[in-house]
């Protein structure tokens, strides 16, 4: 089980976040961009102020949160590797390639090593056709990626 | 060796491969030489397949230069010949792949710094609208509309129709909506466009306003593309300063300003409904039509809603006229496509070409055949929803109808190559279980539909009733065609069936094997 932590003055910082976003219209997805922008992620506890600012109900919030796969109810890994998993991608060998990290970390995509360090997820195209397979590492683009450079790109980070 | 001028791309793909290396690279060359160089950091040419690159400015022109073997090798024997470098591509306007292209979209991509909006300017930039700006409305939308252009997101709607409909629309409130949520698979033309031309996008923006009577413009773009939002952001300020944007543009007394809003990774947001909703802030569900956008979109307010591409085309159908993007083409597929060569292929890159060019002349001559060398298989045009299309039937036109007569569809003009490994039946599994993952979950064509197209194809490959289960397939391809609300649910067949039709061997032989990989 992982237990996450309530942040420090988390409804400081909430109130802060929801003043700043006062002018935007339809602002519920941005609101919760800017949450996890913060945080690395959204805590449960953000959805009652959030909803209550901007007249919406506790379902209408979590039915954005969960809606979206960008955003998280947990903190992520230290590190997080994203292995795109579309067409050009596959045409490139990226299946194989998620199945090299995915024994190389023992997890799966959308699973945590065990140690907590990192996170491999799964993505849908990161415009980087032409040089396939891609990766994230940390956020970071790569073309023509392969094990050898994802595990650099992470050694590098440590 | 005096001061020299170098052309490095910042597009994120060049990055992704070295770009920012080969700048270290030159930079410490020259700093050993004491020579400090002028590195301009421009967009993409869209030759992927040389980068990293860079190019030398001479008196001739700008020649490139593409390092083997190591980066500080490469640069340090330009330092010292130059032009006779072993390395030098030559002059980069008579590169064949270049030279080939017709470039309208795209002229000023990789070769202006994306950044300044006097170099944007100094190369034609902002010529459409300040056409535009003295132009009654009216006269903007028949411009647009005998150009021909259809918008480029993939359903090919006449642009000049929809923009009448908004501009006839009663209300004050009107919007322009970008749609940059460019989520297809072997798609990046958007991306290109946005981090190495961010201007022409605005301007394209504030020339729709104009037409149609919108004050406000959103471009929503998606959160995997980063470097395009922060270039946009930065591009969007810049010219607010400049005086072209905002509350009194170039002093015309008209009103025009622009709204970044990023994504949070649905692909079904792509979708012009789930993306108003998206920007309302609401779970990216699709809205069933009628009404149409542009009577009641965004906010329930009339609203433009075109692709990046789209957009894009309008400054030059204005600055030049619409005759002049017209005369590129073939039949009702007017101006120039920017084909987008991915996956495995040898020389993956943009290509912009009019109309009527063939599959075969993208692949073969610009794209150089497989990046394997072994023979192609299938190409997937048009993103995950698209057809895939095989080896034989490359010599049709790249066109709207030409490939919807034959079964298939343009989309957005990703091209993605497969070579004789690739699998038909886990690639028509993987389009049912990409819509089963993106479905919004509106429709129970789509939400279901997928989930069980999934575990109908792992029956067939499982060797379990192949027959039934495949008669069964086709008549689910048939419900999500006929009943889903949008694309999603209604193309997913499209990639299952070509599948199924032009490759029945790979279905034939699992169902044969009784393969139980997913069984």
């Amino acid at each position: 089980m992982t237990i996450v932590k309530t942040p420090v003055d988390l409804a400081g910082r909430i109130g802060r976040i929801l003043s700043e976003h006062e002018a935007v219209e339809g602002a519920c997805l941005v609101v919760l961009q800017a949450i996890q922008r913060e945080f690395g992620y959204v805590p449960a506890g953000a959805l009652e102020p959030v909803a209550r600012a901007l007249n919406l109900s506790h379902a209408d919030v979590y039915g954005v949160l969960t809606f979206y796969h960008d955003l998280r109810r947990a903190p992520p890994a230290r590190h997080v590797v994203r292995v795109c998993q579309s067409e050009a991608c596959q045409a490139m060998g990226s299946r194989s390639l998620t199945e090299q990290l995915s024994r190389r970390f023992d997890i799966g995509l959308g699973e945590t090593t065990a140690d907590g360090a990192t996170t491999l997820e799964a993505v849908y195209c990161l415009g980087n056709c032409a040089l396939s397979p891609a990766v994230t590492v940390d956020g970071a683009l790569y073309g023509r990626a392969t094990e050898f450079l994802v595990l650099e790109r992470l050694g590098a980070a440590e | 060796m005096k001061s020299e001028t170098f052309f490095v791309s910042s597009d994120s793909a060049s990055v992704s491969v070295g770009a920012d290396d080969l700048v270290r690279a030159i930079t410490a060359e020259a700093a050993r030489r004491g020579i400090e160089p002028r590195i301009v950091r421009t967009g993409s040419r869209g030759l992927y397949f040389l980068e990293p690159m860079f190019e030398l400015e001479t008196q001739e022109g700008r020649f490139g230069f593409q390092p083997e073997g190591t980066m500080a090798e490469c640069v340090t024997e330009m330092f010292d010949i130059g032009v006779e470098a072993r390395t030098c591509l030559g002059l980069m306007d008579d590169l064949p792949w270049l030279h080939k292209q017709e470039r309208l979209t795209f002229e000023r991509c990789g070769i202006v710094d994306p950044r300044s909006i006097n170099d944007y300017r100094f190369h034609g930039g902002f010529l459409g609208l300040e056409r535009a700006l003295g132009m009654a409305p009216e006269d903007i939308v028949a411009a647009v509309t005998e150009s021909g252009l259809r918008g480029r997101g993939g359903a090919g709607f006449p642009a000049g129709v929809k923009w009448s409909t908004v501009r006839g629309a009663p209300g004050d409130v009107k919007y322009v909506c970008c749609n940059a949520d460019e989520g297809d698979s072997g798609t990046f033309a958007d991306r290109m466009l946005m981090e190495g031309d961010p201007f022409l996008l605005i301007e394209g923006m504030i020339i729709a306003g104009l037409a149609v009577g919108a004050g406000k413009g959103f471009i929503y773009i998606r959160s995997e593309y980063p470097a395009a939002i922060q270039m946009m952001r930065q591009a969007i300020e810049t010219a607010r300063i400049a005086g072209w944007l905002g509350g009194d543009i170039r002093e015309s007394g008209k009103a025009f300003d622009i709204e970044i809003r990023e994504g949070a990774g649905a692909y079904v947001c792509g979708e012009e409904t789930a993306m108003l909703e998206s920007l309302e802030g609401k779970r990216g569900m699709v809205r069933a039509k009628p009404p149409l956008p542009a009577l009641e979109g965004l906010f329930g307010r009339p609203t433009v809603v075109n692709n990046v591409l789209t957009l894009a085309a309008v400054p030059m159908i204005v600055a030049r006229g619409a005759a002049f993007y017209r005369n590129y083409g073939m039949g009702h597929s007017r101006g120039t496509q920017p084909f987008q060569l991915a996956g495995c292929i040898r020389n993956g890159g943009l290509v912009e070409k009019a109309f009527g060019t063939t599959l075969r002349t993208l692949i073969e001559d610009f794209g150089g055949g497989t990046a394997t060398g072994r023979p192609l298989k299938a190409v997937q045009v048009g993103g995950p929803l698209g057809g895939y299309i095989p080896e034989h039937l490359l010599d049709l036109p790249a066109d709207y109808e030409a490939l919807a007569e034959a079964g298939f569809m343009l989309g957005h003009g990703g091209l993605v190559v497969f070579d004789d490994r690739a699998d038909m039946l886990e690639q028509a599994r993987f389009a049912m279980e990409f819509c089963a993952i993106e479905s919004c979950g509106k429709c129970t064509p789509c939400r279901l539909g997928a989930q069980r197209g999934v575990e109908v194809i792992d029956r067939v490959a499982a060797g379990v009733e192949p027959a039934k289960n495949l008669a069964l397939l086709d008549d689910l391809c048939t419900l999500m065609k006929d009943g889903s609300l949008c694309a999603l649910g209604g193309l997913t067949p499209m990639p299952v069936r070509t599948a199924l039709y032009h490759f029945p061997g790979d279905f034939e032989r699992a169902a044969a094997q009784g393969d139980i990989r997913w069984a």
